[in-house]
Protein backbone atom coordinates (compact mmCIF):
# COMPACT_ATOMS: atom_id res chain seq x y z
CA UNK A 1 0.00 0.00 0.00
CA UNK A 2 2.99 1.79 -0.49
CA UNK A 3 1.23 4.04 -3.11
CA UNK A 4 -1.87 5.34 -0.70
CA UNK A 5 -0.27 6.45 1.68
CA UNK A 6 -0.58 9.43 3.83
CA UNK A 7 -1.93 10.20 0.37
CA UNK A 8 -5.82 11.01 1.68
CA UNK A 9 -5.42 12.90 5.15
CA UNK A 10 -8.92 14.39 5.11
CA UNK A 11 -10.81 11.77 3.64
CA UNK A 12 -10.52 8.05 2.38
CA UNK A 13 -13.05 8.01 -0.24
CA UNK A 14 -11.46 6.91 -3.82
CA UNK A 15 -13.91 6.46 -6.66
CA UNK A 16 -13.49 3.64 -8.80
CA UNK A 17 -16.00 1.52 -10.74
CA UNK A 18 -16.61 -1.89 -9.46
CA UNK A 19 -15.47 -3.71 -11.99
CA UNK A 20 -12.03 -2.07 -11.82
CA UNK A 21 -12.11 -2.86 -8.15
CA UNK A 22 -13.11 -6.27 -8.48
CA UNK A 23 -10.47 -7.34 -11.24
CA UNK A 24 -7.99 -5.40 -9.27
CA UNK A 25 -8.09 -7.33 -6.09
CA UNK A 26 -8.58 -10.79 -8.06
CA UNK A 27 -5.43 -10.31 -10.44
CA UNK A 28 -3.77 -9.16 -7.05
CA UNK A 29 -3.97 -12.60 -5.32
CA UNK A 30 -3.48 -15.61 -8.15
CA UNK A 31 -3.25 -18.63 -5.86
CA UNK A 32 -2.58 -21.43 -8.19
CA UNK A 33 -2.81 -25.27 -7.61
CA UNK A 34 0.17 -26.46 -6.70
CA UNK A 35 0.51 -29.30 -9.45
CA UNK A 36 3.94 -30.74 -10.76
CA UNK A 37 3.75 -32.95 -13.54
CA UNK A 38 7.66 -32.89 -14.72
CA UNK A 39 10.57 -31.09 -14.93
CA UNK A 40 8.43 -27.87 -15.76
CA UNK A 41 7.63 -28.12 -11.98
CA UNK A 42 11.21 -28.26 -10.58
CA UNK A 43 11.31 -24.88 -12.50
CA UNK A 44 7.87 -23.74 -10.93
CA UNK A 45 9.05 -24.75 -7.70
CA UNK A 46 12.69 -22.61 -8.17
CA UNK A 47 10.31 -19.51 -9.28
CA UNK A 48 8.34 -19.96 -5.62
CA UNK A 49 11.60 -20.41 -3.79
CA UNK A 50 14.12 -17.27 -2.59
CA UNK A 51 15.09 -15.87 -5.51
CA UNK A 52 12.16 -15.22 -7.80
CA UNK A 53 9.84 -15.50 -4.92
CA UNK A 54 6.01 -15.73 -6.13
CA UNK A 55 5.01 -14.31 -2.85
CA UNK A 56 5.23 -10.72 -4.31
CA UNK A 57 2.61 -10.60 -6.55
CA UNK A 58 0.56 -12.48 -3.95
CA UNK A 59 0.75 -15.39 -5.58
CA UNK A 60 0.64 -18.29 -3.07
CA UNK A 61 0.61 -21.94 -3.76
CA UNK A 62 -2.86 -23.72 -2.59
CA UNK A 63 -2.74 -27.93 -2.41
CA UNK A 64 -6.36 -28.52 -3.42
CA UNK A 65 -7.94 -27.62 -6.36
CA UNK A 66 -11.17 -26.15 -4.51
CA UNK A 67 -9.07 -23.37 -3.07
CA UNK A 68 -7.37 -22.53 -6.33
CA UNK A 69 -8.25 -19.83 -8.43
CA UNK A 70 -5.28 -20.79 -11.32
CA UNK A 71 -3.96 -24.39 -12.63
CA UNK A 72 -0.73 -24.08 -14.03
CA UNK A 73 0.12 -27.42 -16.19
CA UNK A 74 3.55 -27.61 -15.80
CA UNK A 75 5.29 -30.97 -17.60
CA UNK A 76 4.45 -33.35 -19.78
CA UNK A 77 0.35 -34.77 -19.97
CA UNK A 78 0.54 -37.94 -20.56
CA UNK A 79 -2.65 -40.10 -21.28
CA UNK A 80 -3.34 -41.95 -18.02
CA UNK A 81 -2.43 -37.95 -16.67
CA UNK A 82 -5.55 -36.43 -19.14
CA UNK A 83 -8.89 -37.03 -17.69
CA UNK A 84 -7.26 -36.58 -13.83
CA UNK A 85 -6.12 -33.35 -15.42
CA UNK A 86 -9.83 -32.83 -16.71
CA UNK A 87 -11.41 -33.36 -13.40
CA UNK A 88 -8.92 -31.45 -11.35
CA UNK A 89 -10.22 -28.45 -13.42
CA UNK A 90 -13.40 -29.11 -12.78
CA UNK A 91 -12.89 -29.25 -9.13
CA UNK A 92 -11.67 -25.37 -9.44
CA UNK A 93 -14.32 -23.02 -8.56
CA UNK A 94 -15.01 -19.86 -11.10
CA UNK A 95 -13.03 -18.00 -11.99
CA UNK A 96 -10.72 -19.82 -13.05
CA UNK A 97 -7.38 -19.94 -15.14
CA UNK A 98 -5.16 -22.38 -16.69
CA UNK A 99 -1.52 -21.44 -17.86
CA UNK A 100 -0.03 -24.20 -19.38
CA UNK A 101 3.79 -23.96 -19.21
CA UNK A 102 6.31 -25.33 -21.38
CA UNK A 103 6.49 -26.64 -24.61
CA UNK A 104 5.32 -30.44 -23.65
CA UNK A 105 1.98 -29.01 -22.16
CA UNK A 106 1.60 -26.42 -24.74
CA UNK A 107 1.68 -28.88 -28.05
CA UNK A 108 3.76 -32.25 -26.60
CA UNK A 109 7.06 -30.51 -27.19
CA UNK A 110 10.27 -32.43 -27.67
CA UNK A 111 7.33 -35.68 -27.89
CA UNK A 112 5.47 -34.67 -30.24
CA UNK A 113 6.11 -37.19 -32.96
CA UNK A 114 7.05 -40.44 -31.58
CA UNK A 115 5.16 -39.84 -28.15
CA UNK A 116 2.85 -42.70 -28.25
CA UNK A 117 1.56 -41.96 -24.50
CA UNK A 118 1.89 -37.85 -24.45
CA UNK A 119 -1.17 -35.91 -25.03
CA UNK A 120 -0.59 -33.04 -27.73
CA UNK A 121 -1.15 -30.23 -25.68
CA UNK A 122 -3.03 -29.91 -22.69
CA UNK A 123 -5.39 -27.22 -25.04
CA UNK A 124 -7.44 -31.00 -25.80
CA UNK A 125 -8.72 -31.58 -22.59
CA UNK A 126 -9.34 -27.93 -20.64
CA UNK A 127 -9.20 -24.29 -22.06
CA UNK A 128 -5.93 -22.42 -21.65
CA UNK A 129 -5.52 -18.64 -20.97
CA UNK A 130 -1.80 -18.16 -21.39
CA UNK A 131 0.97 -20.12 -23.07
CA UNK A 132 4.75 -20.08 -21.34
CA UNK A 133 7.42 -21.17 -24.14
CA UNK A 134 10.16 -23.21 -23.20
CA UNK A 135 11.27 -26.49 -22.43
CA UNK A 136 11.43 -25.92 -19.46
CA UNK A 137 11.09 -22.07 -19.42
CA UNK A 138 13.01 -19.81 -16.93
CA UNK A 139 11.13 -18.71 -13.66
CA UNK A 140 11.33 -15.19 -15.60
CA UNK A 141 8.97 -16.24 -18.24
CA UNK A 142 6.75 -17.90 -15.55
CA UNK A 143 6.33 -14.56 -14.23
CA UNK A 144 5.57 -13.41 -17.25
CA UNK A 145 3.22 -15.19 -18.26
CA UNK A 146 1.47 -14.41 -14.94
CA UNK A 147 2.02 -11.21 -15.88
CA UNK A 148 0.11 -11.71 -19.01
CA UNK A 149 -2.58 -13.66 -17.05
CA UNK A 150 -3.12 -10.28 -14.58
CA UNK A 151 -3.43 -8.26 -17.78
CA UNK A 152 -5.79 -10.44 -18.59
CA UNK A 153 -7.76 -10.30 -15.44
CA UNK A 154 -7.83 -6.67 -15.32
CA UNK A 155 -9.87 -6.23 -19.17
CA UNK A 156 -12.21 -8.52 -17.99
CA UNK A 157 -16.19 -7.27 -17.37
CA UNK A 158 -18.24 -9.07 -15.07
CA UNK A 159 -21.65 -8.65 -16.71
CA UNK A 160 -20.77 -10.78 -19.73
CA UNK A 161 -19.59 -14.57 -19.77
CA UNK A 162 -15.54 -15.08 -19.73
CA UNK A 163 -14.00 -16.27 -23.22
CA UNK A 164 -13.16 -19.62 -22.74
CA UNK A 165 -16.20 -20.50 -21.08
CA UNK A 166 -18.60 -19.09 -24.05
CA UNK A 167 -16.09 -21.16 -26.29
CA UNK A 168 -16.02 -24.29 -24.61
CA UNK A 169 -19.87 -24.51 -24.15
CA UNK A 170 -20.36 -23.14 -27.99
CA UNK A 171 -18.47 -25.77 -29.24
CA UNK A 172 -18.78 -29.51 -28.15
CA UNK A 173 -14.80 -30.50 -27.24
CA UNK A 174 -13.80 -33.68 -28.63
CA UNK A 175 -13.17 -36.84 -26.38
CA UNK A 176 -10.10 -37.80 -25.69
CA UNK A 177 -9.55 -41.20 -25.85
CA UNK A 178 -8.14 -42.09 -22.41
CA UNK A 179 -6.25 -45.80 -21.86
CA UNK B 1 -42.19 -50.18 34.52
CA UNK B 2 -39.69 -51.52 32.55
CA UNK B 3 -36.46 -50.86 34.17
CA UNK B 4 -34.62 -48.16 32.25
CA UNK B 5 -30.88 -49.68 30.79
CA UNK B 6 -28.64 -47.52 29.05
CA UNK B 7 -28.32 -48.43 25.23
CA UNK B 8 -25.83 -50.78 24.39
CA UNK B 9 -23.35 -49.82 22.40
CA UNK B 10 -22.96 -51.08 18.89
CA UNK B 11 -19.99 -53.76 18.64
CA UNK B 12 -16.81 -51.63 16.63
CA UNK B 13 -16.69 -52.83 13.62
CA UNK B 14 -13.30 -53.87 12.22
CA UNK B 15 -12.65 -53.20 8.73
CA UNK B 16 -10.23 -51.72 6.73
CA UNK B 17 -10.48 -48.24 4.11
CA UNK B 18 -9.07 -47.92 0.86
CA UNK B 19 -7.53 -44.43 0.52
CA UNK B 20 -5.86 -42.65 -2.40
CA UNK B 21 -2.55 -40.50 -2.43
CA UNK B 22 -2.57 -38.66 -5.43
CA UNK B 23 -1.55 -38.38 -8.96
CA UNK B 24 -2.36 -34.79 -7.29
CA UNK B 25 -0.50 -34.65 -3.91
CA UNK B 26 1.64 -32.46 -2.79
CA UNK B 27 4.22 -34.66 -1.63
CA UNK B 28 4.43 -37.29 -3.83
CA UNK B 29 6.91 -35.73 -5.74
CA UNK B 30 5.22 -35.87 -8.70
CA UNK B 31 2.82 -37.81 -10.10
CA UNK B 32 2.89 -40.96 -8.35
CA UNK B 33 -0.72 -42.33 -7.35
CA UNK B 34 -0.38 -44.55 -4.19
CA UNK B 35 -3.50 -46.83 -3.28
CA UNK B 36 -3.37 -47.24 0.35
CA UNK B 37 -5.44 -49.49 2.57
CA UNK B 38 -5.52 -48.17 6.04
CA UNK B 39 -6.79 -49.99 9.06
CA UNK B 40 -7.86 -46.85 11.59
CA UNK B 41 -5.01 -44.54 10.88
CA UNK B 42 -2.46 -47.44 10.11
CA UNK B 43 -1.32 -48.31 7.39
CA UNK B 44 -1.39 -52.14 6.47
CA UNK B 45 -1.11 -51.89 2.60
CA UNK B 46 0.70 -49.61 -0.02
CA UNK B 47 0.55 -50.52 -4.20
CA UNK B 48 2.16 -47.74 -6.32
CA UNK B 49 0.64 -47.10 -9.09
CA UNK B 50 2.80 -45.47 -11.49
CA UNK B 51 2.66 -44.85 -15.71
CA UNK B 52 0.99 -41.12 -14.96
CA UNK B 53 4.89 -39.79 -16.98
CA UNK B 54 5.66 -42.62 -19.29
CA UNK B 55 7.72 -40.88 -21.60
CA UNK B 56 8.62 -42.98 -24.15
CA UNK B 57 12.39 -42.74 -23.78
CA UNK B 58 12.62 -46.24 -25.64
CA UNK B 59 10.63 -45.90 -28.34
CA UNK B 60 12.60 -42.29 -29.05
CA UNK B 61 15.88 -44.00 -28.45
CA UNK B 62 14.78 -46.66 -31.24
CA UNK B 63 13.23 -44.48 -33.66
CA UNK B 64 15.79 -41.54 -33.69
CA UNK B 65 18.26 -43.60 -35.32
CA UNK B 66 21.17 -41.60 -34.19
CA UNK B 67 23.51 -41.79 -31.05
CA UNK B 68 23.68 -38.20 -30.62
CA UNK B 69 20.21 -37.45 -31.05
CA UNK B 70 18.88 -39.28 -27.75
CA UNK B 71 20.73 -37.21 -25.39
CA UNK B 72 18.35 -34.67 -24.77
CA UNK B 73 15.93 -37.58 -23.88
CA UNK B 74 18.55 -39.12 -21.39
CA UNK B 75 18.33 -35.71 -19.86
CA UNK B 76 14.58 -35.80 -19.33
CA UNK B 77 14.70 -39.48 -17.55
CA UNK B 78 15.41 -38.08 -14.43
CA UNK B 79 15.11 -34.27 -14.61
CA UNK B 80 16.63 -33.18 -11.20
CA UNK B 81 19.99 -34.74 -12.08
CA UNK B 82 20.01 -34.58 -15.85
CA UNK B 83 23.90 -34.17 -15.74
CA UNK B 84 24.57 -37.51 -14.61
CA UNK B 85 21.77 -39.24 -16.89
CA UNK B 86 23.85 -37.71 -19.99
CA UNK B 87 27.24 -39.11 -18.25
CA UNK B 88 26.15 -42.72 -17.81
CA UNK B 89 24.39 -43.02 -21.55
CA UNK B 90 27.52 -41.06 -23.02
CA UNK B 91 29.92 -43.28 -21.75
CA UNK B 92 27.71 -46.24 -22.39
CA UNK B 93 28.26 -45.14 -26.05
CA UNK B 94 31.96 -44.78 -26.16
CA UNK B 95 32.87 -47.83 -24.76
CA UNK B 96 30.88 -49.07 -27.72
CA UNK B 97 31.93 -46.93 -30.08
CA UNK B 98 35.82 -47.38 -28.14
CA UNK B 99 36.23 -43.63 -28.09
CA UNK B 100 39.22 -41.99 -25.66
CA UNK B 101 37.96 -39.06 -24.11
CA UNK B 102 40.72 -36.00 -23.17
CA UNK B 103 41.67 -35.59 -19.73
CA UNK B 104 40.13 -32.17 -19.61
CA UNK B 105 36.98 -33.35 -21.09
CA UNK B 106 37.23 -36.29 -18.11
CA UNK B 107 37.70 -33.73 -15.43
CA UNK B 108 35.48 -31.70 -16.67
CA UNK B 109 32.09 -34.17 -16.71
CA UNK B 110 33.54 -35.04 -13.08
CA UNK B 111 33.35 -31.61 -11.70
CA UNK B 112 29.94 -30.72 -13.14
CA UNK B 113 28.39 -34.03 -11.92
CA UNK B 114 29.66 -33.32 -8.69
CA UNK B 115 28.06 -30.06 -8.54
CA UNK B 116 24.79 -31.47 -10.15
CA UNK B 117 24.48 -34.21 -7.31
CA UNK B 118 25.22 -31.06 -4.68
CA UNK B 119 22.07 -29.46 -6.51
CA UNK B 120 20.01 -33.04 -6.34
CA UNK B 121 20.24 -33.00 -2.96
CA UNK B 122 19.89 -29.73 -1.88
CA UNK B 123 16.07 -30.27 -3.71
CA UNK B 124 15.52 -33.78 -2.16
CA UNK B 125 16.58 -32.20 1.39
CA UNK B 126 14.48 -29.21 1.07
CA UNK B 127 11.67 -31.10 -0.58
CA UNK B 128 11.77 -33.85 2.32
CA UNK B 129 11.18 -30.33 4.83
CA UNK B 130 8.52 -29.31 3.07
CA UNK B 131 6.73 -32.59 3.45
CA UNK B 132 7.43 -32.53 7.11
CA UNK B 133 5.60 -28.83 7.58
CA UNK B 134 9.24 -27.01 7.90
CA UNK B 135 9.31 -24.53 5.37
CA UNK B 136 12.31 -22.63 5.98
CA UNK B 137 14.98 -25.35 5.12
CA UNK B 138 13.24 -25.23 1.73
CA UNK B 139 14.14 -21.82 0.68
CA UNK B 140 18.02 -21.96 2.30
CA UNK B 141 18.53 -24.96 0.35
CA UNK B 142 16.50 -23.15 -3.12
CA UNK B 143 19.32 -20.16 -2.41
CA UNK B 144 22.48 -22.39 -2.73
CA UNK B 145 20.84 -24.71 -5.42
CA UNK B 146 20.44 -21.41 -7.57
CA UNK B 147 24.17 -20.58 -6.97
CA UNK B 148 24.84 -24.30 -8.69
CA UNK B 149 22.20 -23.37 -11.57
CA UNK B 150 23.97 -20.03 -11.90
CA UNK B 151 27.40 -22.29 -12.86
CA UNK B 152 25.90 -24.57 -14.93
CA UNK B 153 24.05 -21.95 -17.07
CA UNK B 154 27.06 -20.26 -17.56
CA UNK B 155 28.72 -23.50 -19.07
CA UNK B 156 25.96 -25.09 -20.86
CA UNK B 157 23.20 -22.41 -21.29
CA UNK B 158 20.17 -24.34 -19.44
CA UNK B 159 19.14 -24.37 -15.75
CA UNK B 160 17.59 -27.48 -15.66
CA UNK B 161 18.30 -29.52 -19.03
CA UNK B 162 21.63 -29.46 -20.21
CA UNK B 163 22.29 -31.44 -23.01
CA UNK B 164 26.05 -30.42 -22.67
CA UNK B 165 27.88 -33.47 -23.36
CA UNK B 166 28.11 -35.43 -26.13
CA UNK B 167 29.76 -38.93 -26.91
CA UNK B 168 33.07 -38.27 -27.00
CA UNK B 169 33.38 -34.83 -25.24
CA UNK B 170 31.65 -31.40 -24.24
CA UNK B 171 29.30 -29.75 -26.18
CA UNK B 172 31.66 -26.21 -26.52
CA UNK B 173 34.38 -25.20 -24.83
CA UNK B 174 34.70 -24.08 -20.95
CA UNK B 175 33.93 -20.45 -20.24
CA UNK B 176 37.31 -19.21 -18.76
CA UNK B 177 35.55 -18.08 -15.27
CA UNK B 178 34.46 -21.56 -14.97
CA UNK B 179 37.00 -22.32 -12.37
CA UNK B 180 37.04 -19.07 -10.16
CA UNK B 181 33.42 -19.31 -9.95
CA UNK B 182 33.62 -23.19 -8.83
CA UNK B 183 36.22 -22.29 -6.14
CA UNK B 184 34.15 -19.35 -5.38
CA UNK B 185 30.92 -21.74 -4.72
CA UNK B 186 32.79 -24.57 -2.82
CA UNK B 187 34.24 -21.94 -0.24
CA UNK B 188 31.11 -20.18 0.15
CA UNK B 189 28.67 -23.46 0.56
CA UNK B 190 31.03 -25.26 3.06
CA UNK B 191 29.46 -22.97 6.12
CA UNK B 192 26.27 -23.48 4.20
CA UNK B 193 25.79 -26.94 5.36
CA UNK B 194 26.48 -26.20 9.32
CA UNK B 195 23.38 -24.30 8.43
CA UNK B 196 21.58 -26.39 7.21
CA UNK B 197 22.27 -28.79 9.81
CA UNK B 198 21.17 -26.68 12.26
CA UNK B 199 17.81 -26.07 10.73
CA UNK B 200 16.51 -29.30 10.16
CA UNK B 201 19.28 -32.17 11.35
CA UNK B 202 19.29 -31.47 14.60
CA UNK B 203 15.55 -30.24 14.54
CA UNK B 204 14.33 -31.82 17.45
CA UNK B 205 10.77 -31.94 15.75
CA UNK B 206 12.38 -33.41 12.44
CA UNK B 207 14.04 -36.07 14.75
CA UNK B 208 11.01 -36.85 16.28
CA UNK B 209 9.00 -37.39 12.66
CA UNK B 210 12.12 -39.37 11.15
CA UNK B 211 13.78 -41.42 13.78
CA UNK B 212 12.65 -45.22 13.84
CA UNK B 213 10.34 -44.57 10.52
CA UNK B 214 10.32 -46.31 7.59
CA UNK B 215 13.02 -48.87 8.95
CA UNK B 216 15.03 -50.33 5.98
CA UNK B 217 17.13 -53.14 7.15
CA UNK B 218 20.47 -54.17 5.61
CA UNK B 219 19.14 -57.64 3.93
CA UNK B 220 15.86 -56.13 2.63
CA UNK B 221 17.76 -53.63 1.07
CA UNK B 222 20.04 -55.60 -0.97
CA UNK B 223 17.11 -58.35 -1.72
CA UNK B 224 15.39 -55.46 -3.22
CA UNK B 225 18.72 -54.44 -5.31
CA UNK B 226 18.05 -50.62 -3.77
CA UNK B 227 20.91 -48.56 -4.42
CA UNK B 228 22.19 -45.05 -3.42
CA UNK B 229 21.48 -43.08 -0.37
CA UNK B 230 18.57 -46.00 0.18
CA UNK B 231 20.90 -48.60 0.27
CA UNK B 232 23.80 -46.66 2.29
CA UNK B 233 20.82 -45.20 4.52
CA UNK B 234 20.35 -48.96 5.97
CA UNK B 235 24.35 -49.34 6.51
CA UNK B 236 25.49 -50.90 3.60
CA UNK B 237 28.57 -49.06 1.84
CA UNK B 238 28.58 -49.56 -1.68
CA UNK B 239 28.96 -46.74 -3.93
CA UNK B 240 30.24 -47.41 -7.65
CA UNK B 241 32.31 -44.28 -7.96
CA UNK B 242 34.41 -46.49 -5.03
CA UNK B 243 33.69 -49.96 -5.42
CA UNK B 244 33.78 -49.80 -9.43
CA UNK B 245 35.05 -46.49 -10.60
CA UNK B 246 33.93 -45.31 -13.50
CA UNK B 247 35.45 -42.02 -15.37
CA UNK B 248 38.48 -41.09 -13.62
CA UNK B 249 37.14 -41.20 -9.79
CA UNK B 250 39.82 -44.03 -8.92
CA UNK B 251 41.77 -40.91 -8.80
CA UNK B 252 40.10 -38.95 -5.90
CA UNK B 253 40.02 -39.69 -2.07
CA UNK B 254 36.84 -39.04 -0.72
CA UNK B 255 34.95 -41.62 1.76
CA UNK B 256 31.58 -43.13 1.68
CA UNK B 257 29.46 -41.87 4.35
CA UNK B 258 26.58 -44.74 5.97
CA UNK B 259 23.73 -44.82 8.07
CA UNK B 260 24.48 -45.62 11.93
CA UNK B 261 21.56 -45.29 13.54
CA UNK B 262 22.42 -42.30 15.41
CA UNK B 263 19.28 -41.07 16.47
CA UNK B 264 17.49 -44.32 15.86
CA UNK B 265 17.33 -47.46 13.86
CA UNK B 266 19.71 -47.79 11.18
CA UNK B 267 17.97 -47.45 8.15
CA UNK B 268 15.24 -44.93 9.30
CA UNK B 269 14.35 -42.25 7.33
CA UNK B 270 16.62 -39.77 9.15
CA UNK B 271 19.84 -42.14 8.51
CA UNK B 272 19.10 -42.03 4.81
CA UNK B 273 18.61 -38.12 5.47
CA UNK B 274 21.88 -37.81 6.65
CA UNK B 275 23.95 -39.87 3.98
CA UNK B 276 22.81 -36.88 1.73
CA UNK B 277 23.82 -34.53 3.75
CA UNK B 278 26.99 -36.02 4.24
CA UNK B 279 27.46 -36.73 0.70
CA UNK B 280 27.34 -33.38 0.05
CA UNK B 281 30.43 -32.51 1.86
CA UNK B 282 32.02 -35.56 0.29
CA UNK B 283 31.38 -33.85 -3.11
CA UNK B 284 32.86 -30.86 -2.41
CA UNK B 285 35.96 -32.78 -1.73
CA UNK B 286 35.96 -34.46 -5.25
CA UNK B 287 35.38 -31.00 -6.80
CA UNK B 288 38.29 -29.37 -5.02
CA UNK B 289 41.11 -32.23 -6.39
CA UNK B 290 39.06 -31.92 -9.46
CA UNK B 291 39.75 -28.58 -10.03
CA UNK B 292 43.49 -28.90 -8.51
CA UNK B 293 44.58 -31.57 -11.12
CA UNK B 294 42.37 -30.20 -14.11
CA UNK B 295 44.84 -29.18 -17.22
CA UNK B 296 44.23 -25.74 -18.19
CA UNK B 297 44.61 -26.04 -21.52
CA UNK B 298 43.06 -28.85 -24.19
CA UNK B 299 40.81 -28.70 -26.90
CA UNK B 300 37.36 -30.56 -25.34
CA UNK B 301 35.93 -31.55 -28.69
CA UNK B 302 38.95 -33.33 -30.09
CA UNK B 303 37.83 -36.68 -29.78
CA UNK B 304 34.46 -35.64 -31.37
CA UNK B 305 33.55 -37.87 -34.37
CA UNK B 306 32.09 -35.93 -37.26
CA UNK B 307 29.16 -38.75 -37.75
CA UNK B 308 29.00 -41.64 -35.37
CA UNK B 309 29.51 -44.71 -37.03
CA UNK B 310 27.90 -47.64 -35.02
CA UNK B 311 27.95 -50.61 -34.98
CA UNK B 312 26.97 -54.31 -33.56
CA UNK B 313 27.53 -55.45 -30.32
CA UNK B 314 26.07 -54.52 -26.77
CA UNK B 315 27.20 -52.72 -23.94
CA UNK B 316 25.74 -52.15 -20.22
CA UNK B 317 27.34 -49.35 -18.36
CA UNK B 318 27.00 -48.25 -14.82
CA UNK B 319 27.28 -44.79 -13.00
CA UNK B 320 26.26 -43.67 -9.86
CA UNK B 321 23.16 -40.88 -9.73
CA UNK B 322 22.34 -38.76 -6.57
CA UNK B 323 20.00 -41.57 -6.60
CA UNK B 324 21.30 -44.43 -6.90
CA UNK B 325 22.46 -47.00 -9.38
CA UNK B 326 21.89 -45.74 -12.96
CA UNK B 327 22.34 -48.69 -15.93
CA UNK B 328 22.20 -48.20 -19.38
CA UNK B 329 21.93 -51.66 -21.47
CA UNK B 330 22.28 -50.52 -25.25
CA UNK B 331 21.89 -53.19 -28.08
CA UNK B 332 23.34 -51.81 -31.07
CA UNK B 333 23.32 -52.49 -34.93
CA UNK B 334 25.04 -51.10 -38.25
CA UNK B 335 22.26 -48.21 -38.59
CA UNK B 336 22.00 -47.31 -34.89
CA UNK B 337 20.75 -48.37 -31.65
CA UNK B 338 18.25 -50.82 -31.72
CA UNK B 339 17.23 -50.50 -27.61
CA UNK B 340 18.30 -48.81 -25.47
CA UNK B 341 17.52 -49.59 -22.00
CA UNK B 342 17.98 -47.15 -19.20
CA UNK B 343 17.99 -48.91 -15.65
CA UNK B 344 16.88 -45.61 -12.64
CA UNK B 345 17.24 -46.14 -9.60
CA UNK B 346 13.85 -44.52 -8.55
CA UNK B 347 12.18 -47.07 -9.76
CA UNK B 348 13.50 -49.72 -8.05
CA UNK B 349 13.74 -47.32 -4.91
CA UNK B 350 10.18 -47.13 -5.11
CA UNK B 351 9.55 -50.80 -5.12
CA UNK B 352 10.91 -51.07 -1.53
CA UNK B 353 7.89 -48.39 -0.15
CA UNK B 354 5.45 -51.54 0.08
CA UNK B 355 8.04 -53.59 2.33
CA UNK B 356 8.97 -50.84 4.39
CA UNK B 357 5.38 -48.71 4.53
CA UNK B 358 3.84 -51.41 6.28
CA UNK B 359 2.71 -50.51 10.11
CA UNK B 360 3.33 -47.09 9.71
CA UNK B 361 0.46 -44.06 10.27
CA UNK B 362 -0.59 -42.34 7.21
CA UNK B 363 1.48 -39.11 8.25
CA UNK B 364 4.47 -41.10 8.44
CA UNK B 365 4.18 -42.66 4.98
CA UNK B 366 4.46 -38.84 3.60
CA UNK B 367 7.88 -39.07 5.69
CA UNK B 368 8.95 -42.41 4.09
CA UNK B 369 8.32 -40.89 0.53
CA UNK B 370 10.16 -37.82 1.19
CA UNK B 371 13.00 -40.01 2.17
CA UNK B 372 13.16 -42.47 -0.65
CA UNK B 373 13.30 -39.18 -2.57
CA UNK B 374 12.21 -40.62 -6.26
CA UNK B 375 12.07 -38.88 -9.47
CA UNK B 376 8.65 -39.68 -11.13
CA UNK B 377 10.24 -39.34 -14.35
CA UNK B 378 12.68 -41.72 -13.22
CA UNK B 379 10.48 -44.30 -12.26
CA UNK B 380 7.99 -44.18 -15.43
CA UNK B 381 10.52 -42.99 -18.18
Amino acid sequence: MGLLDKKYHDSNIIIVSLESALNWARKSSLWYEQFGLACCAIEMMATAASDYDFDRFGIIPRSSPRQADVMIVAGTVTMKMASRIERLYEQMSEPRYVISMGSCSNSGGPYWEHGYHVLKGVDKVIPVDVYVPGCPPRPEALLEGFLKLQERISNETIIEPRETEQESTEEEKEPIEVE
Amino acid sequence: MAPVTSPQPAAIENRTMTINMGPQHPSTHGVLRLEVTVDGEVVTKVKPDIGYLHRCFEKYAESLGDYAKVVPYTDRIDYVSALHQEMGYVIAVEKLLELEVPERVEYMRVILAELQRIASHLLGIGTFGLDLGAFTPFLYCFIERENILRILEKVSGARLLYNYLCVGGLMRDIPTDFTSDTWEFVTSFRPKIKELNDLLTTNSIFIDRTANIGVLPAEVALNYSASGPMLRGSGVSWDLRKNDPYSIYDRFEFNVPVGQGEMGTVGDCWDRYIVRVREMEESLKIIEQALDQMPGEGDVKEAVPRRIRSKEGEVYVRTETPRGELGYYIISEKSGPYRIKARTPSFVNLSILPAISKGALVADLVAIVGSIDIVLGGVDR
